[in-house]
């Protein structure tokens, strides 16, 4: 049985790891293709609403996004817990509808569109579920008037259909 | 010269940076999918004069949600939400013929020719298509949540109509209709026709005009 006797002297055995780049390529393939860039930070605070019936947008360069929720809480020393919409990096709270705001971001998120896809532009409303209808209503308000007529509420989609039923 | 042997190239530090790739991707980037209710909203009327569109009243399903999120359906309080779906389908069928709910006219939507045995070989569906809208109202104090799951059980409601006419003539399921295929965009398209999506999102200036 001489074959299970350990050799002296030779301390712990060494792991192939010629194989370890491998596996983290394609780690790293999968999050480059499942992932988008983040191209804003987010400075408002959203818990999105759960519903069954959402649908995926499909083309994403088409879409910009309007944050409405309270800021986040290291802001909260800064701007206050009053709602406030954010386009961009901006935070705004004007009073009464923001149609000069919402005008100027509508005009530069459009300028980056080609001319054909121009009219396809779609707005994506991210917005906190606790936010009173009237902050919404001014901002669609407010795009009507820029003529920024496609929106999307953007919202999660619901697998268990809780909330009906709870009012 | 002799032949030199090929001198192997130390992979080691590999891992090294394919770790700080991997990291870099995972910080800088983000996993949600867009997902959400897509919605049209009306244009503003380019003349300040007010076209009023007259609907007659049978027409029209007013969905009021008032501060304390409480639902009011065609004048009665106290809906509740998992009724909605319900009221908003047979609402757009009207299917007892009902004097109180919207009248239907017939139509004629195209499908694609010989797509389904239960259309005439042209292709054509005669039928009667309803004439109904919903008015979707809200206070300025309703919170955003409940407006968005009204919202959905309205879409919901179109949705299974849709699903109930595509199971109906194509044996198939309505959110399985491939969009890069023709055939069942055409086919999603006039389904889309029969059953419309007539939701009218009232501007608060407006609410008080509709009663």
């Amino acid at each position: 049985m001489a074959k299970f006797i350990r050799k002296k002297g030779q301390g712990a055995q060494k792991i192939n790891t010629s194989s370890l780049p491998d596996i983290i390529f394609m780690l790293l393939f999968f999050f480059m293709v499942s992932t988008t860039m983040r191209e804003t930070e987010v400075q408002v605070q959203i818990t999105p609403t759960e519903v069954s019936e959402v649908k995926k947008l499909e083309q994403k360069s088409l879409v910009s996004y309007i944050y409405i929720g309270r800021p986040a809480k290291h802001l909260q020393g800064l701007y206050g817990s009053e709602p406030m919409i954010q386009m961009n990096d901006k935070l705004v709270n004007e009073e009464g509808i923001p149609t000069e705001s919402v005008q100027d971001f509508v005009l530069s998120e459009r300028e980056k569109l080609p001319e054909n896809e121009k009219n396809k532009m779609v707005m994506s409303l991210r917005i906190d579920q606790d936010i009173p209808m009237g902050k919404v209503d001014d901002v669609k308000q407010a795009l009507r008037r820029a003529k920024a007529l496609i929106i999307n509420y953007s919202a999660r989609k619901d697998y268990e259909e809780q909330g009906r039923g709870s009012f | 010269m002799a032949k030199r042997e090929l001198q192997e190239i130390n992979a080691g530090s590999m891992a090294d940076i394919a770790f700080l790739l991997l990291i870099f991707f995972l910080v800088a980037t983000t996993m949600d999918v867009d997902t959400g209710l897509t919605r049209l909203l009306p244009p503003i009327p380019e003349e300040e004069e007010k076209q009023e569109v007259k609907v007659k009243e049978r027409n029209v399903l007013v969905v009021l949600i008032n501060r304390n999120d409480q639902l009011m359906v065609d004048g009665e309080f106290g809906t509740r939400l998992d009724q909605l779906k319900d009221i908003t389908m047979e609402f757009f069928t009207n299917p007892a013929d009902d004097q109180n709910l919207p009248e239907m006219e017939p139509k004629e939507v195209e499908f694609p020719r010989g797509s389904s045995p239960l259309l005439p070989p042209d292709g054509v569906w005669r039928g009667d298509v309803s004439k109904g809208v919903i008015s979707l109202q809200n206070d300025r104090s309703t919170t955003y949540q409940k407006y968005l799951l009204v919202q959905n059980e309205l879409v919901a409601a179109v949705n299974q109509l849709r699903q109930n006419f595509c199971k109906l003539y194509f044996d198939k399921d309505y959110d399985d209709l491939n969009m890069n295929n023709p055939r069942d965009k055409e086919i999603a398209e006039a389904i889309r026709d029969v059953y419309k999506m007539n939701i009218s999102e009232a501007t608060p200036k407006n609410i008080k005009g509709l009663n």
